[in-house]
C-alpha cells in the first residue's frame, strides 16, 4: 500500500547552530542546511584525536560547527568543488566520542552509529545528520566555495571549509538518542 | 592473428572510467522510475526521486554520480586470435585508468599498501580480470566500485548440508547487515561454487548483468526473485531510512565446485553499480 502523502518541507537552518536549535530537531526530520559545514574523514579524524590527546587546538573551533564525512572529487576548473557526498558514519565511531569531548556537537554521514556514539550525542546533546549516499553531482551543487583550512598533504581527505547553501540532510539520531536507521526500517520491515 | 596496438587499449580504458563513473546504465535508472512507483515510504519515494535527479545532473555535466569512483575493476574479454602489440596490455591498461582519472576530474582512492596507506595519486593499480575465449574479440568493461558496498560483501564456505537454504540465510543476513553503508537499493551478486577466489569473482561478475534481465539459467530464476522478495521485506528501504526498496535486483553465477564445499560470495552493488564496456 502506497502512503500518498508528502514529506513535509524541510527546516531551514544555517550554521553555527545554537544548543536551542539541535535540541529542537527530531529524528526524521527534512533539514535544508546552509552556512559553513567541514569535511573530515577516517585520516583527518585520526590526526583531530590525536592532536586533542596532546592537549593542542583544533583547526576550528568546535562549538556550534558541523563535521561532514566526505572526501570530494576534484573540482573542474571554474567549479569549487567536484561531486561531494557522505562516506559512512561508523568509520569515524571510534573517533566521535572524544571529539565530542573537545565541543564537537553536529555530525554529518551515512548510515548508522555506535551505542557509544549515540550515548556520546545524548551526553552532549549533540545531534547526527543522515546525507543520501550517491548523490554527489547533485550535493557538488550546493556548495559555493571550498577551502583548505588543515591536513592539506592528506588530498581529498584533507579539512576544507565549505560554504554550502540548502544541503538536503535527514536527522538520522537526535539528541535523545532516537534513530531513524532504527525505526525507519522497522517500520517497513514485514 | 589480429593485432591491436597497446595506445588502443588505453584510449578506451580511460575513456570508458570517465563514462562509468558519470553516465549511469540505462536499465539501472529505468529502475528507479518503476521502484520510484511501488514504494511504500513517501521518503524512500522522494530518495529515488533524487536518484533520478543526480543521474541526470551527471550526464549532462560528466560529473562524477558519486564522489568515490571506486578502485577500478577492469574485465576484459580477449579471443586466442588477439595479440596486443607495442607494449604490456596490464600497462596499457593501467595507464588507460591514470589519463581517465585525472582527465575526468575522477577522485583517486587508491593506497599503495594496506598498511602504510599512501595514495597512490593517479587511483592505479586497476584490479584486472582476464577471460580468454576463442576468435578475435577484444572486450573491455570497466567497472569501477566504491568501497561503502565493497566494505559490506562477504564469503562464506558453507558446507554442502546447509543447501540452498543456507545460501538464501547467508544472502539475507549480508544485505541486512550492510544497512545504509552499502548505498541502498543496491544490486546483489551472488556467486555460489567454484572455489573461494572463484566465487568472490563470479559474485562480482554478477553485477554486471543488466537489470530487469532473466538469468539464462532457468532454476535460478526462482531462487533470484524469491531473494529479491525476502531483501525486499527486511525495510530498510532507499539510503537505509525505511522503505519497501532495498535491492533493485539478485543476479546469482553457479558453477562447479567440488564434493566437500559450497562456496557462496555475495558482492553487494551500490544504487549506481557503474560499469560501461567498449570493444576493439
Amino acid at each position: 500500500m502506497q502512503e500518498k502523502n508528502q514529506p513535509p518541507a524541510p527546516i531551514k537552518l544555517t550554521t553555527p547552530l545554537t544548543d536551542r536549535i539541535i535540541r529542537s530537531l527530531k529524528a526524521g526530520d527534512m533539514v535544508s542546511l546552509s552556512g559553513i559545514v567541514y569535511t573530515a574523514r577516517d585520516a583527518a579524524h585520526g590526526r583531530l584525536v590525536e592532536m586533542a590527546n596532546r592537549g593542542e587546538a583544533m583547526p576550528f573551533a568546535f562549538p556550534g560547527q558541523a563535521v561532514f564525512y566526505a572526501g570530494p572529487a576534484p573540482a573542474k576548473p571554474g567549479r569549487p568543488i567536484g561531486s561531494v557526498g557522505p562516506t559512512t558514519g561508523s568509520r569515524m565511531d571510534a573517533y566521535s566520542p572524544r571529539l565530542m569531548e573537545m565541543g564537537l556537537k553536529i555530525m554529518i554521514g551515512k548510515g548508522s552509529r555506535s551505542e557509544e556514539v549515540i550515548e556520546a550525542i545524548k551526553k552532549h546533546g549533540g545531534v547526527y545528520f543522515a546525507a543520501i549516499g550517491g548523490i554527489a553531482a547533485l550535493m557538488a551543487r550546493s556548495v559555493e566555495s571550498a577551502k583548505v583550512i588543515a591536513f592539506e598533504e592528506l588530498g581529498t581527505e584533507a579539512i576544507r571549509a565549505l560554504r554550502v547553501t540548502s544541503l538536503p540532510l535527514i536527522v538520522a539520531i537526535d539528541h535523545q538518542g532516537n534513530n531513524i536507521y532504527e525505526t525507519g526500517p522497522q517500520q517497513y520491515h514485514c | 592473428m589480429r593485432q591491436i596496438e597497446a595506445h588502443r587499449v588505453t584510449e578506451l580504458v580511460e575513456q570508458l572510467c570517465i563514462e562509468a563513473c558519470c553516465v549511469i546504465a540505462r536499465d539501472i535508472e529505468d529502475s528507479f522510475i518503476n521502484y520510484r512507483e511501488t514504494e511504500r515510504s513517501p521518503l524512500g519515494q522522494q530518495v529515488l526521486g533524487t536518484l533520478i535527479e543526480n543521474a541526470s545532473i551527471a550526464r549532462e555535466g560528466r560529473d562524477p554520480l558519486c564522489q568515490d569512483t571506486g578502485m577500478t575493476v577492469v574485465f576484459v574479454t580477449m579471443g586466442q586470435e588477439v595479440h596486443v602489440t607495442g607494449g604490456f596490455i596490464e600497462e596499457a591498461i593501467n595507464k588507460g585508468v591514470r589519463q581517465g582519472y585525472v582527465k575526468g576530474f575522477l577522485r583517486k582512492s587508491v593506497v599503495e599498501d594496506p598498511f602504510n596507506r599512501v595514495n597512490t595519486g593517479d587511483n592505479t593499480p586497476a584490479v584486472i580480470h582476464y577471460e580468454m575465449v576463442p576468435g578475435d574479440t577484444f572486450r573491455v568493461t570497466v567497472a569501477p566500485k566504491g568501497f561503502g558496498s565493497e566494505n559490506k560483501s562477504a564469503l562464506r564456505m558453507l558446507t554442502p548440508s546447509e543447501g540452498v537454504e543456507g545460501v538464501k540465510r547467508f544472502v539475507i543476513d549480508t544485505v541486512a547487515t550492510a544497512g545504509a553503508s552499502a548505498c541502498p537499493p543496491v544490486i546483489v551478486g551472488v556467486g555460489i561454487g567454484g572455489t573461494m577466489e572463484r566465487a568472490a569473482y563470479l559474485a562480482k561478475k554478477a553485477l554486471l548483468r543488466p537489470v530487469g534481465t532473466k538469468n539464462e539459467d532457468e532454476e535460478l530464476v526462482s531462487l533470484e526473485a524469491e531473494l529479491l522478495e525476502k531483501i525486499n521485506r527486511l525495510g530498510i528501504g532507499p539510503a537505509g531510512l525505511g522503505g519497501s526498496t532495498t535491492a533493485l535486483a539478485v543476479h546469482v553465477i553457479t558453477q562447479a565446485t567440488h564434493i566437500a564445499g559450497l562456496p557462496v560470495a555475495v558482492n553487494i552493488g551500490c544504487h549506481a553499480t557503474r560499469h560501461a564496456s567498449g570493444a576493439l
